[in-house]
């Protein structure tokens, strides 16, 4: 089991970047429909809840409800960004298209395959992020450099969500249940993690549930960066925690498919 | 056996999805620069096979060795020096012939001009010269198999592991893969390839060995397979009461076999055996040389492609 499963990680420190360059050519083909598709949906959100429910809601934290919602969407896009590209983009190559068997015949591992994927949807991630932090920085809700800071956070929010869905899809049937871990898991932690509302509305015992939850750790790394507040203690922990989050479902879905792909 | 000089080697090797057994003991070697063949009907476990020779499926007892490297522990290895072409497709449908190319030696941890370099002689040896910015989708399926073909040495390989590569194309895209197959032989790559198609096993493969339910039921090279087991001429006949036909033919027949409406009698002497169907009406009599498929048969009892 242990030598087997050491085949499986990544070959060596760059063998995945043929695999992100293989998703960056696919991509380019369609990266104007790409980018609407990213961009409509928390650009959307961040005018309609933010103009309509600021207007109700007042400052929050200190802030207006819209600048509070900005650090929150810039995290929840890069969530749902990274979950789509590989629950539905990465579960085509792995499964209808045999993208990866035809991968898995050259001198790549699976690892390699996985770690491919992880930074591909991490980079989404990065660009969905980057655009909703420009339209906030545009309509000055955040400054510019503030943007900048949140990058690093927003490309491990990416690791985290992909890592996870790689897990989902190692052991889903089909597509059809995919919309359970959107449902069920995804949309309450949008709720949950502070990204709309601050956690401090949440009942004692939920706050502390949700504060171990991954989009909880990116929010809270995510605004101070963009309100340019001061960096406290606690970064550190959230940087790890974020870091377990990415790390150990990678072990974890390469065993899966393992057993998914090769018998 | 000389490890160093086989380019595959399988020795005991079995395995079992739940209580299924798909390979069952099976050892063969493959020497440098030969075509081998797996040929057995669907369900032979000819894929499975293909597919641990690659590291893709582990066998759950015996030993494999590919190109000198113990498989799959450093199939990895291996793998560098191997060309895949798949059962199915898998190209990049909607990258053109050329990204196809590019991408897939990448894999191989090839640079851009390393690529460039040899992208020219793969597409002229794929007949793809014309299509080199065509979009594979807009292909047909024998271009696709000589893509793939194509994509297949990319990393310039020692050994080429073909899983039915003519299967769903038609008779003339499948002689021009047969034709493109037998080039590379010349060249010295070791071919390995499943089919069930006997004429494929016949024309290309210099030693093959026959399949049934994960174990060998016969090894050698094709003509003397068609010797050993048959050796004498066959008459088919179709549109008779292939058991009253049987009796009255059997005592100058070596053999008989019955399959559906079809009657394989296999004769020293065919003219013997004419005379007696002489004046029968509305039989349809075939005489031909022995292949294969009377090998399958009459190892079987069973045709292979029915």
């Amino acid at each position: 089991m242990g030598e087997s499963y050491a085949a499986l990680m990544p070959a060596n420190a760059y063998n995945w970047i043929a695999v992100w360059r293989r998703n960056f050519l696919a991509w380019r083909k369609a990266a104007l429909a790409s980018l609407l598709g990213n961009l409509a949906d928390p650009i959307t959100n961040l005018f309609g809840l933010g103009f309509g429910l600021g207007l109700i809601v007042g400052r929050v934290e200190g802030t207006s409800y819209i600048a509070f919602l900005a650090a929150g969407m810039v995290a929840t896009s890069a969530m749902t960004s990274a979950t789509f590209e590989t629950l539905y983009a990465a579960f085509a190559r792995m499964d209808a298209n045999r993208t990866w068997e035809a991968i898995l015949s050259t001198q790549l591992t699976l690892g390699d395959i996985v770690l491919g994927e992880l930074v591909w949807a991490a980079s989404k991630s990065v660009l969905a992020g980057a655009a909703i932090g420009i339209v906030a920085a545009a309509l000055g809700y955040a400054s510019w450099l503030s943007i900048l800071y949140a990058m690093p956070t927003v490309a491990l929010t990416g690791l985290v969500f992909a890592s996870l869905a790689m897990v989902v899809i190692s052991l889903a049937p089909s597509y059809d249940y995919f919309v359970f871990y959107q449902t069920l898991i995804l949309t309450p932690m949008v709720f949950l993690c502070g990204a709309v509302i601050p956690m401090s509305q949440l009942p004692s015992s939920f706050q502390h549930f949700a504060g171990l939850l991954p989009l909880a750790h990116s929010v809270d790394l995510i605004r101070p960066a963009m309100l340019e507040r001061a960096v406290s203690v606690s970064a550190a922990f959230h940087v790890s925690a974020l870091c377990m989050y990415a790390i150990l479902p990678f072990f974890a879905s390469t065993a899966l498919l393992r057993r998914r792909l090769l018998r | 056996m000389n490890m160093s000089s086989a380019a595959i080697d399988l020795a005991g090797v079995r395995k079992s999805f739940g209580d299924k057994i798909i390979v069952d003991e099976l050892s063969f070697s493959v020497a440098r620069g030969e075509c081998f063949g797996l040929l057995g009907p669907n369900g032979a476990g000819k894929s499975t096979i293909a597919r641990m020779l690659l590291g893709m499926i582990s066998p759950d007892a015996g030993k494999i060795s590919v190109l000198n490297e113990p498989v799959p522990a450093r199939a990895r290895v291996a793998r560098v020096r191997i060309g895949v072409v798949p059962q199915f497709d898998n190209l990049e449908l909607q990258f053109t012939v050329r990204e196809n190319l590019l991408v897939f030696g990448r894999y191989f941890g090839m640079s851009a001009r390393k690529i460039d370099a040899v992208v020219p002689a793969l597409l002229e040896f794929a007949r793809l010269e014309s299509k080199k910015d065509v979009r594979v989708a807009e292909l047909s399926g024998g271009m696709k198999r000589r893509l793939t073909l194509a994509r297949a040495l990319i990393n310039d390989p020692h050994l080429l592991v073909m899983d039915e590569p003519t299967t769903g194309l038609d008779p003339h895209a499948r002689h021009l893969i047969w034709e493109r197959l037998r080039v590379l032989l010349v060249r010295g790559k070791t071919i390995l390839l499943t089919t069930h198609f006997m004429e494929e096993a016949e024309r290309l493969c210099d030693r093959l060995c026959v399949l049934e339910s994960g174990r060998k039921i016969a090894e050698g090279k094709p003509a003397a397979l068609i010797d050993e087991h048959i050796g004498c001429n066959v008459i088919e006949i179709y549109g008779g009461d292939p058991h009253e036909l049987s009796e009255l033919i059997g005592p100058y027949a070596r053999h008989i076999e019955v399959s559906g409406e079809t009657l394989f009698c296999y004769a020293l002497n065919p003219e013997q055996v004419r005379v007696q169907l002489r004046g029968r009406a509305g039989l349809r009599i075939l005489q031909r040389p022995p292949n294969l498929e009377d090998v399958f048969l009459r190892l079987t009892g069973r045709e292979m492609e029915k």
